[in-house]
């Protein structure tokens, strides 16, 4: 089987064809750099995202959150809802964990902003 | 009246470094001006991540950045008033302010940096037929809705324009739960980086519709709806219109800098940036005004701006050090020819005072494998190999002092190779 990817490391672009046993990738071609098929192995076995979005306090204060690392692709929705029910209480300092270990991904969410009390 | 050494206009990533250089370069007496609550200006709104790469070597996202700085002027005991408008600036250096603490009071500066950013092309600047019903948003107010007020605009979304804040928020109205439709994109080529089509579109399956625009928008309180055309050569074309209903359309069609102030205070304007002119100090058309980041052209990377940014700091500490409004060389101008939309800046003084001289620049299309040019009197003086060029990617590059002191007329900068 073959895929085809766009190259995201740089504004090249490159349009990748990828060969794939199963799960396996055979092969990269298209790519300009070696940046390229270490992209297109990971994207196609292992993807992964980093989460941004925000938690509120009680009484409505928005706090910018992040996963520390990258969580795999398809958890993307699993963490967002679960960091919506996350419950803060201020102070907050920038890196302080705001869930350990977010959708049983091993990966804790931290605070990406320091809100002090109102 | 209060004076200052230096009054810095705007407290996002400009105006920040623009102040932590000038008090390293040891100026003391500074203020920042920020009409927002809080020092980070427009970065406390972009919580996705992806700046600081090369700043500081890591990924972080806007709040981080912003707070890093933040830190800086804080730990560097420079002082800034937030709440603050700055409501003029005249050619003396006299700052008009308002603030509720205050009132109206005039200021005095010795030097200013401007720093105010840029702001979104809004509705009103497009030309689409139609009613002005509740629901449409430029992607950054959706942005400050969603991020900082809590507040998720609609649930039935469209997007106009595939900048990168368009990008960004198709996927951050798609995480807070909004269906979003599509991304029209009136170029046959997207304005954002692969990155942000592929993790912001592709990974939620939202299609980007190239060589399509709105041509009406339907309902007259609240919006029910956009009708979506082809467009050949800049025109709709008949028969391909679809109806999209939708309570929200979101605007990421281009960025204009925020010069009104730069210009009541007669700051000569670059038409191609909408930016002031500058030379290499960054120096406006006015002795002791300086401009830096957004509000003296568009940029992508905060990198860059807070680079940038440092570099007026410093010039308008040594100004204030020295008194001196240039140096003592002839000036020269930079030309933009072949595929270099404009440069930043726009001339530079045969003695300017650093090792190099970085210039700015976008290209006007698509170049692979060509070459950025400087000629001086048709002889070539520098030249830089790259592999690709791209207008929605700003290109800096540094060229030596002892290659630019040869030159004794103007500097053409240009591409060489084909536009794709």
């Amino acid at each position: 089987m073959t895929k085809e990817l766009i190259c995201i490391c740089c504004p090249m672009g490159c349009r990748m064809t990828i060969e794939l046993d199963g799960e396996k990738v055979v092969s990269v071609t298209g790519n300009t750099c070696k940046r390229g098929s270490a992209y297109a192995v990971t994207e196609l076995t292992a993807p992964v995202r980093m989460v941004t979005t925000t938690v509120r306090t009680a009484d409505g204060v928005s706090i910018p959150v992040k996963t520390k690392e990258p969580v795999p692709k398809e958890r993307i929705f699993d963490c967002v809802s679960e960091i919506k029910k996350a419950e803060v209480t201020l102070p907050v300092r920038v890196g302080d964990v705001i869930i350990e270990n977010v959708a049983s991904t091993g990966i804790p969410v931290v605070a990406a902003k320091t809100v002090p009390c109102r | 009246m209060r004076e200052f050494d230096l009054a810095v206009i705007g407290g996002g990533p400009a105006g920040m470094a623009a102040a932590v250089a000038a008090k390293k370069k040891g100026l003391d007496n500074i203020i920042i001006f920020e009409r927002d609550a809080q020092l980070g200006g427009i970065l406390n709104q972009c919580i996705h991540n992806g700046f600081g790469l090369h700043t500081f070597k890591e990924e972080l996202t806007g709040p981080e950045y912003a707070e890093r700085y933040a830190d800086m002027v804080r730990e560097l005991g420079i002082p800034y008033e937030t709440g603050t408008m700055v409501l003029n600036i005249s050619d003396d250096r006299t700052v008009t302010i308002m603030s509720r603490e205050r009132g109206v009071e005039g200021i005095s500066a010795k030097s200013v940096v401007l720093a105010m950013g840029c702001r979104e092309r809004p509705r009103g600047a497009l030309g689409i037929a139609g009613y002005r019903p509740q629901g449409i948003y430029t992607a950054g107010t959706a942005q400050r809705l969603i991020n900082i007020d809590g507040v998720l605009p609609g649930k039935e979304c469209v997007i106009l324009g595939s900048g990168d804040i368009g990008l960004i928020m198709a996927r951050r109205m798609t995480l807070e739960g909004a269906h979003v439709a599509a991304v029209f994109e009136l170029m046959p080529y997207s304005n954002g980086l692969n990155r942000n089509i592929v993790q912001c579109l592709d990974d939620f399956g939202i299609p980007l519709l190239l060589s399509h625009t709105i041509i009406d928008i339907k309902g007259k309180e609240n919006l029910e709806g956009v009708v979506v055309a082809e467009v050949k050569d800049g025109k709709p074309i008949a028969g391909t219109e679809e109806y999209y209903p939708c309570d929200t359309l979101l605007l990421s069609c281009g960025l204009i800098p925020e010069n009104e102030l730069s210009r009541a205070c007669g700051v000569d304007i670059n038409p191609l940036t909408n930016g002031a002119v500058v030379d290499d100090r960054l120096q406006t058309s006015i002795p002791g005004v300086f401009a830096c980041g957004n509000v003296l052209h568009v940029h992508d990377l905060v990198d860059y701006v807070s680079a940038e940014a440092a570099k007026a700091g410093e010039s308008a500490a040594e100004f204030v050090r020295s008194g001196q409004t240039s140096g003592d060389g002839t000036t020269i101008n930079l030309i933009p020819k072949n595929g270099v939309r404009y440069t930043v800046p726009n001339k530079f003084s045969a003695d300017f005072p650093d090792n190099e001289l970085h210039i700015r620049f976008r290209v006007t299309g698509i170049y692979k494998n060509s070459a950025i040019v400087l000629k001086c009197g048709g002889n070539e003086i520098f030249r830089k190999k790259t592999m690709i060029m791209i207008p929605s990617e700003m290109q800096d590059i540094a060229v030596k002092k002892d290659v630019l002191a040869q030159a004794r007329e103007d500097v053409e900068i240009m591409i060489e190779g084909e536009a794709q």
